[in-house]
């Protein structure tokens, strides 16, 4: 900058380092057959996981193809509301589009009956409370609201049951 | 799988890592390279090919950015790659780099590897919500926080161990002039007492957000020869290896993947080693949060598992130790994200060289340099050392 003669009426201003401009994106998403329907079963308040016919395990939400062996999933397994907190984080940064009051805790959940954990949202209970094996249960929004969206789900809860033993759910711990 | 030229390392250079570098992202990554070819005594003539990598361009949101940065490289009326993998993107870009030496297609090769996080929100880009999902993300933090619950949980190690991992690799940075944080004050009751960001991780055991580059000359023998005739001597890659595995799957193994397990062996393999902790006298591995460092040392074979933090515990991995780890002072010290992979690759060829200056560890020979990226999915290594293969 300094080698530079700058004309009389600029100097003494303070240089531009730089500029902050703001870009959008707009998409369409696609989310193929097996996620469709399963957000249509999230509109009729029902989760439902697929199995992989090989290793038998439980996808939710399901890909419609198993990532371990390569097959595609067509069983579908209706999933309770309840599950065991895989393990967690207590978030204590806040960002600019979230909502959410800090501290809050997101949790890795393995709903019963599923194979795999999805994360969620704890609340109704003391960030420093929640603890892995935690069993919880999901909270929906009113009835009228919910859509085909896991944002159907508020958040979950302690459900008040003993904690899951680690074994239960170390596979995915 | 190495090709068949053997391949060395000539030149190293890297800018000096800061929370804002006032050049523009050309000017930043063209200094690294220039650094990189005074260091091999060569000039942009001498270059046949160039090889860029970086993360995400949602980060700066700038699209494409190789394509305007062709001419800052010297890369006009050459061949130019991108390479993109993540958070390892730095290393996988380093191996392809050398893949084409190897091959027998280019004798000398240029490869830079940068990230201007102050002009990008990388929080925010690793943060967007899926479509129909709850915004769940809080950047890489919270990703990879429940992983390192986990690891606690599974080897029941103590609350310190991450406080000295990041206690070590700031002490280390202070030696290193190009690191980004350089915090003289900083004890183990700073760190212990620093913010709880991402519980079980604290302020002080994250990297920083970084402006940087790196690059790399890379040649075939005749031109490790050359430089080692002229009193220069490179440092000779001994083996390379990438893997990736699916983000996720029922029983994925996140605290300890299978890719990196692999990758560490395949590595070893072709660089004749087998016994990591004692035919390997450094490492530099990426610990974005320092509670990595314990589980990579059992990814990558160092540690038995369960046992990683109890070799960080015993100071092993100290400069002093008898496996040092992340001599620079790591990504803790300075992460250019697109850079971080090429930094710890540069490293272990610096160490092998000679040429690491105050955080030079005596006589090494052999040093492994480790990148990983994506929800621990994508993995890069190399095995530099100061003997030909």
């Amino acid at each position: 900058m300094s080698d530079i003669q700058l004309p009389e009426r600029l100097e003494g201003v303070e240089p531009v380092r730089s500029i902050r401009t703001f870009a959008s994106l707009t998409y369409q998403y696609t989310p193929g057959r097996a996620a469709s329907r399963f957000l249509k079963e999230v509109e009729r308040k029902r989760l439902v996981g697929q199995r992989c016919p090989v290793c038998k395990k439980v996808y939710v939400p399901p890909r419609g193809s198993c990532p371990t062996d390569g097959v595609a999933t067509e069983e579908e397994v209706e999933l309770g509301h309840t599950g065991t907190i895989v393990s967690f984080c207590v978030v204590n940064v806040p960002f600019m589009a979230n909502l959410m009051e800090i501290p809050y805790v997101g949790a890795l959940i393995q709903l019963d009956g599923s194979d795999i954990p999805i994360m969620h949202l704890i609340q109704e209970v003391p960030y420093d409370e929640v603890h892995m094996g935690m069993r919880v249960e999901a909270v929906w929004v009113p009835d009228g609201e919910i859509s085909h969206t896991l944002e159907s789900i508020k958040y979950f809860r302690p459900n008040g049951e003993p904690d899951a033993p680690y074994d239960s759910y170390k596979e995915n711990a | 799988m190495m090709g068949s030229e053997r391949v060395a390392i000539v030149g190293t250079g890297q800018t000096k890592h800061q929370a804002t570098n006032d050049g523009s992202i050309a000017g930043v990554v063209r200094q690294a390279a220039e650094r990189a070819l005074e260091d091999a005594q060569m000039s942009w003539a001498d270059i046949d090919a160039v090889v860029i990598g970086k993360a995400p361009d949602f980060f700066e949101g700038v699209m494409m950015p190789e394509l305007y940065l062709a001419d800052a490289l010297g890369a006009v009326g050459k061949p130019m790659f991108r390479v993109h993998t993540a958070g390892s993107v730095g290393g996988s870009t380093a191996i392809v780099a050398q893949d084409l030496v190897a091959a027998g297609i280019h004798e000398r090769v240029l490869t830079v590897a940068f990230e201007k996080q102050s002009e990008s929100e990388a929080m925010w880009a690793l943060s967007v919500s899926m479509p129909f999902q709850p915004p769940m993300h809080a950047g890489a933090g919270g990703y990879f926080a429940p992983h390192i619950r986990s690891y606690i949980r599974r080897t029941g190690a103590p609350d310190h161990i991450g406080i000295l991992v990041a206690l070590k690799d700031r002490l280390n940075a202070l030696k290193n002039p190009y690191a980004h944080l350089h915090e003289h004050e900083i004890t183990f009751d700073s760190v212990k007492e620093s913010m709880m960001l991402w519980d079980p991780i604290r302020y002080s055991e994250t990297c920083p957000s970084s402006d940087g580059a790196c690059a790399l000359v890379i040649t075939n023998e005749k031109g490790g020869d050359a430089a080692a005739s002229d009193g220069r001597p490179p440092a000779w890659v001994k083996g390379t290896a990438l893997r990736s595995e699916p983000t996720m799957f029922a029983g994925r193994d996140q605290v300890n993947p299978r890719g990196g397990q692999e990758c560490a062996w395949d590595v070893y393999k072709q660089a004749g080693i087998a016994h990591p902790r004692d035919e390997i006298d450094c490492v530099e591995m990426y610990v974005p949060f320092s509670w990595f460092e314990p589980m990579w040392l059992e990814n990558l074979h160092f540690a038995g598992v369960g046992e990683g933090w109890k070799m960080v515990e015993s100071g092993a991995t100290q400069l002093d130790g008898d496996l040092p780890v992340n001599m620079s002072g790591g990504v803790l010290s300075s992460n250019p994200i697109g850079a971080s992979g090429m930094l710890r690759f540069a490293e272990a060829a610096m160490q092998v060289r000679g040429q690491a200056g105050e955080h030079q560890v005596d006589g090494v020979r052999t040093a492994l340099g480790h990148a990983y990226g994506g929800g621990s999915q994508f993995f890069a290594m190399w095995i530099v050392g100061a003997e030909k293969p």
